[in-house]
């Protein structure tokens, strides 16, 4: 009935809602849209001094569109490996932030309800504060004559300081706690979300708890750990700050790599290049899967 | 439901809090402390909050980073909450798919490339049409209203989908205009979600280093830059000094703005 009414509504509104529409569509579509199609032309220019850096597309009314960026990338083994590297870290940093988040997120469901809202709240509290500084806490922490290693000495439990810092290790230190929040949000949602009578009814019908968590727990909690996962890896495969802070000369990640060509080599066809393929081959397919799993899962 | 904490949970959620709170408490402790060494206690002291105050590189890049972050996150504000409400209410227009493709693209968009692809676009636009001149603050307001919009948006949604729209729909019927509905009725009701999609815009903005990087030129340097510099030349009190004076900001007006939204969730809701 208000839809009959609505219709018959003044030509003003229409205007006023074809600006609420238009006016942030118009703002993405210009600066978020646009700039994806304009990195895909970049990427087939080719390098020359001068400002701008690359080459024009359309010069002498023809297109010179080249394929020299890309087929660079497949021949420099060092951007696959950079690649890999970016999706391995990714892939353990993301295992790890789920075994300390599961059981994070489960304590604070079980935890007394005037605790919940608390608790909640320390664990969102760190994702607002800088993440540089969450960071370059770890420098401290980690390094030769750090926090850590003074503990250790201190304790008599090693002789020489241990190599903590600008290796693999801190980098996989570094993605877990930094990610951490993200992870532990929706595995909170998913199992506030869980009926507790569920694991009553199991109990009184003779299943062991271990037993009831693997067969009812778990799988009822599975969106939540998908969602969780899937929010912590992609942004940790193209993460910068910690690989350049934390990581060493044999932690080379994808997300450092487009830094340094842009950064250090000045070289932005090759940097559009490796943002294109990190689209294709890693945002794209990742997007595409959470929205399969999330569907499949609910 | 039986409240249970198992002594395993019980013992994780301690390990969990001291893994999140460890580091950022030990950057609070030596940012009092009275050596240079960051990592060696000589006593209590207050000395590197002295010479932080008298850093005017420092003190200047707040300046600019507060100044950014004021902006792009009253812009986010005003285009997140027109996208949240788009997509929370007009169920049906042209091009809603991609509408909401765009809304939530930016959320899982690796920075770097963000970063990377305004930058071109900048570079592009003052080619063709001589607009943005020069790269600096504007560039990077520009970037973080992209980057904040589509968290507020996130945020308004939600809190829209959360009440029923049976008192907007009976205020229209009785004849009011749209605009005035959405000021009388759905604003008041959305207000704690304005609020906390502000001061998320603004969080974001004033901790972004990757896409800050790309889209600045000469003019605008922010704190995020100046730290980071800092920091890849190795660890300094001063730093861990500003670091503790950001997370007590941070964390006042998280914990404000918390009590405003537990408050507005209390009150019976229409």
């Amino acid at each position: 009935m208000s839809g009959v009414l609505r219709a018959a509504r003044p030509r003003g509104d229409r205007w006023a809602r074809a600006l609420v529409v238009g006016l942030p569509y118009a703002w993405l579509l210009l600066f978020f849209l646009a700039p994806a199609i304009i990195v895909l032309k970049i990427s087939l220019a080719e390098q020359t001094l001068g400002v701008p850096p690359y080459t024009s597309l359309f010069a002498a009314g023809r297109l010179q569109a080249t394929a020299d960026n890309y087929l660079f990338l497949v021949s420099d083994s060092l951007y696959a490996s950079a690649y890999l590297n970016a999706l391995r870290f990714a892939a353990g940093a993301t295992c790890c932030c789920l075994l300390i988040g599961y059981p994070l997120a489960y304590g604070i469901v079980r935890a007394p309800l005037r605790w919940r809202n608390a608790l909640l709240l320390l664990v969102i509290l760190p994702f607002w504060t800088s993440f540089l500084i969450r960071v370059y806490a770890w420098i401290g922490l980690l390094k030769g004559n750090g926090f850590i290693n003074n503990l250790l000495l201190g304790a008599g439990l090693i002789d020489q300081p241990l190599t903590l810092l600008n290796n693999e290790f801190a980098v996989y230190v570094g993605l877990v706690y930094s990610y951490l929040p993200y992870m532990v949000l929706p595995l909170y949602a998913a199992l506030e979300k869980l009926d507790p009578t569920l694991l009553e009814a199991a109990s009184d019908l003779g299943c062991r708890p271990m037993q009831a968590f693997w067969r009812i727990t778990l799988p009822l909690s599975l969106p939540g750990i998908i969602a969780g996962s899937l929010l912590v890896f992609i942004p940790m495969c193209g993460e910068f700050i910690i690989p350049e802070l934390l990581g060493g000369s044999d932690t080379l990640m994808i997300g450092k790599v487009l830094w340094d060509e842009f950064f250090t080599n000045r070289d932005w066809p090759v940097a559009a290049a490796v943002a294109l393929v990190m689209l294709v081959a890693l945002v794209l397919p990742m997007g595409l899967l959470r929205r399969y799993l999330v569907r499949e899962a609910t | 439901m039986r409240h249970r904490l198992s002594p395993f949970l019980a013992t994780m959620l301690v390990l969990g809090f001291a893994f999140l709170y460890g580091p950022i408490a030990s950057v609070v402790i030596y940012s009092f402390n009275a050596s240079r060494l960051v990592t060696v206690w000589a006593g209590f002291s207050t000395r590197w909050y002295g010479e932080l105050l008298e850093n005017d590189q420092i003190k200047g890049a707040a300046l600019t980073s507060f100044e950014i972050a004021f902006l792009a996150a009253t812009g986010a504000l005003i285009l997140g909450t027109l996208a949240g409400y788009v997509l929370a209410r007009y169920r049906r227009f042209p091009g809603r798919t991609l509408f909401g493709a765009l809304v939530s693209g930016p959320l899982v968009m690796p920075e770097v490339i963000t970063g990377l692809s305004l930058l071109l676009l900048f570079v592009a636009l003052e080619q063709a049409i001589g607009w943005p001149q020069g790269r600096g603050i504007v560039t990077i307001v520009i970037a973080h209203v992209t980057m904040g919009l589509v968290y507020v948006a996130v945020v308004v949604e939600a809190r829209l989908s959360a009440f029923d729209r049976s008192l907007e729909e009976a205020a229209l019927d009785l004849g009011a205009r749209p605009w005035k509905v959405f000021a009388v009725i759905t604003l008041p009701l959305i207000a704690p979600a304005l609020i906390a999609g502000w001061l998320l815009a603004f969080t974001l903005s004033l901790d972004d280093l990757v896409i800050s990087s790309f889209t600045t030129g000469p003019s605008a340097t922010t704190l995020p830059m100046v730290i980071f510099s800092s920091v890849r030349l190795g660890v300094s009190p001063q730093i861990n000094a500003l670091a503790t004076i950001l997370l007590v900001v941070v964390a006042v007006a998280v914990v404000i703005a918390g009590r405003i939204l537990a408050r507005t969730r209390s009150s019976p809701m229409p």
